[in-house]
């Protein structure tokens, strides 16, 4: 029987009621008293010297309160990056500055050159117009194998356009290549993890607003982590220490992993209303936002795989090259190295495995984590090249993959590449997908296909995520400069009514809903009676926010811990109403009882008594009933799944339809089914839009030639079929509280190479010789491989 | 957006004495103009709005053609023109989505004369003739380049008259992007002769596939085309299509198409 309450139970969103009815508050939304308006002016070339900017027409015009440039900015500090990587050789990566307005150079188009602060939004756009910028434009950097073949720096005080060259695991390195050198088979493929823009639906806002009366600064910001974004631009752009700034981000219309990262204009507009003593707010255009938020993914890889003519995995090699964009936005240096190395073991038992990588900086909008982040990177190739082996090696993908699954009684499994995957069963997972997705009905569908002139491919696939990156000490050693661990606090208010309050921010991941159902189970009230802050410096304990499918694995254990802590005071208050041992008192279904007596106090008379303590230990216990926990995870959550897509082909077009796809995917203990669903669903067709739609494409000039919805193609409702998505495989996580393992990013990182696999099938079940075309296989990329 | 004036006359003459000031320029439905205007990429001092004039609205169906109003939406169209010419009606119930369908209007397809947009296709596909507030012009006179037409500077378009083919259909090839057409072709037969209209692949904008005509007009079936092909040169490439694809699917677009009516 589902439920319908707690962990487990499809309770109805209740965000909903607000964004569906128009009441949502957006960071757009906020407005302070008297706010003046700030517009960039932005480079439009790729790559400059700044000879000069003259400010003096333009702060003269109508409405301007002042005019920024670079100059301006002199002692604040660059943006900074929160992740250092250690090179194959040792040596630290390299870290050039990243200013918030440019200084001497401009790195790419969008690159913002000065800041006019005016009286309404057209007034300071008419004067970013009468600013007069005399740029001496220098060659573009924009391929990545040319960057590094010299030429033009994007960052001439490194002297070189290499940010690192990463080595996983070099010490495997010799005998990686030894075992692909002696292997039966080899399979090698070169492919392209296509450059995309988040294009979260909410543009990028920033309202910094100085309140002189305290000297408190309170931005608002659209943050997947305010938290992240006090201590980023606190300490080391502006210096301003925490309890003088507020970072608010209410409200925020999708993240994606682009509103993960610390942005130039959110410590231009604190800045300025420091300066200027007004609020200043800045909202992306869309055109803006194409420009300025990190894109994501742009890898260029040759993988190897080595396998024994029976299809056994022996070893893998990689190499690939990342690009990292003009600077280092705030994650990007982590997204090509441990997010993607670690995971190329995938769901498989391959004794050998070694990463290279090299990152590069070109000028290009910085690139950082997108939905998957490194992940996608990871699963793309590894699952591409086993197609490509299967068919050469004539084995059914399916039965290629189950050959080399990590099997059930080999957890824990220390992989070859620094990971220790907890639980998992990757038979059983494929087993579903097989059963729900009719595998063995594929042959009928496709002669039904063909009899409308129409090539069906059936593709199949694997994934592994390693979700909620922890523990933080071995992350620490990873070069991550910050901690990865999460923040409650649970606020029993004196009726029995509870106040959650967390360092997670939710941007469309529900937690408004989900959260209260894992409180509501354990303390046996309503879920009604209980809701969640978030989202706010000054209400939530410090916390690293959202983003790597870690909210309900590491935010949740933290609830749970506060909750815990909640739990075993109000036993030591029941106990002491009931003149009875704390150790005796049973708590259920929100009643206290002592064990073994018909003695009880309900909920609600407990929480009353500890916030009006006329009846209370005062000089054991203090009053109150408020807990705060802190959780650092003891290793990642492993979620895993198996995917399978079928396609139809249009050979006279290229166009390629999705017919069916499906998902059987293991999520650990599930906190709230329909929203999984809708989490899959919408990765899904993420993951569907980069296989088939979106490019962000550059011209050798360093413009974007894909920089609106007239030419970068957003995946839409009438691209996908209905889709069939299954959790029932469930290996509860083992380490923490709940079992749970994320699974927000699932659906983007197993779905485009099943797509891709679907396609290369159906064009070799019609005979043609084609065994990869790039993403995104749009019609005219397809007709070409057919007919190229 | 820079700021202007704001006229909404309630006459085609009144319109027509507005766009003789200095700086004037014609809005319908603005689906083209206004995303223009909001990057800045135009500055016209004064707008003239055509909304405010009904005797632009409307369609007209006589045996032999449909006539629209030149500020006649495409949903109207869409609806009025479903039984009298139901693929005039089909293109119209493609473009765009809901809100771009009930705001842009068939004079202001046809004036701007966008590569991509289905209109001039079915103008030039039918023989179509446009009718303006001083003059008639033949759909094979009106399409002079991409953006380009024979419209005098303050010339408004009026009306549009479609005759109704003996069978016609047209065939859109989707943009991912934009959905705007990558290729379209609208295949008309009448009782003497077929035209055929290109839309969205040739660097000169709309044309007519004289070859493809000559051949379905001696017989009317896709086979006729076969080995039929446009001059690649003569197509657009961009991030979409290359030459040869877009040539590719012209031959494929119109063949559908005749299949289709």
């Amino acid at each position: 029987m589902p439920r319908d309450q707690g962990i487990g139970a499809s309770s109805a969103r209740r965000e909903d009621v607000r964004f569906l009815t128009g009441n949502g508050r957006y960071t757009d939304d906020f407005n302070v008293h008297g706010q003046k308006y700030v517009h960039f002016l932005r480079s439009d070339v790729a790559h400059g010297r700044i000879r000069s900017v003259n400010t003096l027409a333009a702060a003269a015009m109508p409405g301007v309160i002042a005019v920024f440039t670079g100059e301006d900015l002199e002692g604040i500090g660059g943006l900074p990056c929160g992740w250092l990587v250690t090179d194959r050789h040792g040596e630290p990566m390299n870290e050039p500055g990243h200013p918030v307005l440019a200084v001497g150079k401009v790195r790419h188009v969008g690159d913002p050159i000065a800041a006019v602060v005016a009286d309404s939004v057209a007034e300071a756009s008419d004067a970013a117009e009468a600013i007069e910028v005399d740029i001496e434009e220098l060659p573009a950097v924009i391929n990545m194998a040319a960057a590094l073949e010299g030429g033009s720096l994007v960052h001439d005080e490194i002297g070189t356009n290499l940010c690192y060259d990463w080595g996983f695991v070099e010490d495997s390195r010799e005998a990686v290549d030894a075992a692909i050198a002696e292997a039966e088979h080899v399979t090698s493929l070169e492919l392209v993890n296509n450059r995309l823009v988040a294009n979260a639906m909410e543009p990028r806002v920033a309202l910094g607003d100085y309140n002189a009366s305290n000297d408190e600064s309170t931005l608002y910001t659209t943050s997947q982590n305010p938290h992240v974004i006090r201590l980023l631009m606190g300490a080391f752009v502006l210096q301003i220490p925490e309890h003088k700034l507020r970072v608010v981000a209410p409200d925020v219309g999708g993240g994606f992993g682009s509103k993960i990262f610390h942005y130039a204009e959110e410590a231009f507009c604190t800045l300025a209303s420091r300066r200027l003593r007004v609020p200043v707010k800045w909202t992306a255009s869309r055109s803006e936002a194409f420009v300025t938020d990190a894109h994501g993914r742009d890898h260029v890889t040759k993988i190897d795989l080595a396998l024994s003519k029976d299809g056994k995995f022996k070893a893998i090699r990689t190499s690939t090259l990342a690009n990292l964009g003009a600077y280092l936005s705030t994650f990007s240096t982590s997204v090509p190295t441990w997010l993607h190395g670690t995971l190329m073991a995938g769901n498989y038992t391959t004794p050998l495995v070694y990463v290279n990588v090299r990152a590069v900086f070109t000028n290009t909008v910085p690139v950082d984590a997108y939905r998957g982040a490194g992940r996608p990177e990871a699963t793309f190739q590894l699952e591409r090249v086993i197609d490509k082996a299967a068919r050469e090696l004539g084995i059914d993908p399916v039965e290629i993959r189950r050959r080399n699954f990590v099997q059930p009684d080999q957890f824990p499994y220390a992989t070859p590449v620094a990971l220790e995957y907890d639980t998992g069963n990757y038979p059983a997972t494929m087993d579903k997908l097989v059963e729900i997705a009719d595998l063995d009905g594929f042959a009928a569908r496709a002669e039904e296909s063909a009899s409308r002139g129409r090539l069906r491919g059936l593709g199949v696939n694997c994934y592994i995520e390693a979700c909620g990156i922890a523990p933080s000490n071995l992350v620490g050693q990873l070069g991550a400069r910050a901690g990865l661990y999460e923040s409650a606090t649970v606020r029993v208010n004196a009726t029995g009514s509870v106040t959650v309050m967390t360092g997670c921010h939710s941007h469309g991941q529900s937690h408004e809903t989900t959260f209260p159902q894992v409180v509501s189970d354990m303390l046996g009230i309503d879920e009604g009676q209980i809701n969640v802050l978030h989202g706010d410096t000054a209400n939530a304990p410090m916390g690293m926010g959202t983003y790597g499918s870690r909210s309900i694995a590491v935010g949740g254990s933290a609830i749970v811990r506060a909750t815990e802590k909640i739990v075993a005071k109000a036993k030591r208050i029941a106990a002491h109403l009931m003149e009875a041992s704390a150790d005796d008192i049973e708590f259920a279904d929100g009643v206290f009882s002592v064990a073994g007596t018909d003695k009880s106090v309900a909920w609600g008379d407990v929480c009353l008594t500890a916030y009006v303590p006329h009846n209370y230990p005062l000089d054991k216990l203090e009053p109150g009933l408020e807990e705060t926990a802190f959780y650092d995870p003891a290793n990642f959550t492993f979620p895993a799944g198996a995917y399978a897509c079928e396609v139809e082909v249009d050979t006279d077009t290229g166009a390629v339809e999705i017919c069916s796809f499906a998902a059987a995917d293991d999520f650990g203990n599930v906190i709230n089914p329909m929203i999984v669903d809708g989490q899959v669903h919408g990765g899904i067709a993420q993951g569907v839009g980069q296989a088939l739609r979106e490019h962000a494409i550059y011209d050798s000039n360093g413009q974007l030639l894909t920089g609106s919805y007239m030419d970068y193609a957003m995946p839409r409702a009438d691209d996908l079929p209905s889709l069939v998505v299954d959790h029932s495989c469930q290996t509860p996580c083992t380490h923490n509280p709940l079992g749970v393992k994320g699974c927000g990013e699932a659906g983007a990182i197993g779905s485009p190479p099943t797509v891709v696999n679907a396609v290369i099938d159906a064009l070799q079940r019609g005979g043609y010789d084609v065994d990869h075309i790039d993403m995104p296989l749009s019609p005219s990329r397809v007709w070409e491989a057919i007919n190229g | 957006m820079y700021s202007f004036e704001f006229e909404r006359p309630t006459t085609i003459d009144d319109a027509v004495a507005a766009l003789s000031r200095s700086g004037a320029q014609v809005i319908a439905g603005g689906q083209t103009l206004i995303p223009t205007l909001k990057n800045r990429l135009a500055s016209p001092d004064v707008l003239v709005s055509l909304g405010a004039i009904s005797e632009l609205r409307g369609i007209s169906v006589s045996s032999g053609s449909v006539v629209v109003g030149a500020a006649t939406t495409h949903a109207e169209v869409a609806h009025s023109a479903a039984e009298a010419f139901p693929a005039l009606s089909g293109l119209a119930n493609n473009i765009g989505d809901p809100a771009v369908r009930n705001r842009g209007t068939v004079g202001g397809s046809i004036a701007n004369n966008d590569p991509s947009a289905c209109y001039p296709a079915a103008a030039l596909a039918t023989g179509a003739t446009i009718i303006t507030n001083s003059r008639r012009i033949a759909a094979d006179d009106f399409f002079l380049g991409i953006f380009e037409t024979a419209l005098d500077e303050d010339e408004l378009i009026t009306s549009v008259e479609f005759p109704i083919p003996a069978a016609a259909n047209y065939q859109k090839f989707e943009q991912p992007a934009s959905r705007f057409a990558l290729v379209g072709a609208f295949v008309s037969r009448f009782d003497t002769c077929v035209r055929v209209a290109i839309t969205g692949a040739a660097d000169s904008g709309v044309f007519r596939w004289s070859e493809a005509e000559k051949a379905l007009t001696a017989s009317f079936s896709p086979d006729s085309l076969a080995g039929l092909s446009v001059e690649a040169d003569d197509m657009i490439s961009d991030v979409h299509g290359s030459q040869a694809y877009r040539t590719n699917l012209v031959a494929v677009m119109t063949r559908r198409a005749v299949a289709a009516c």
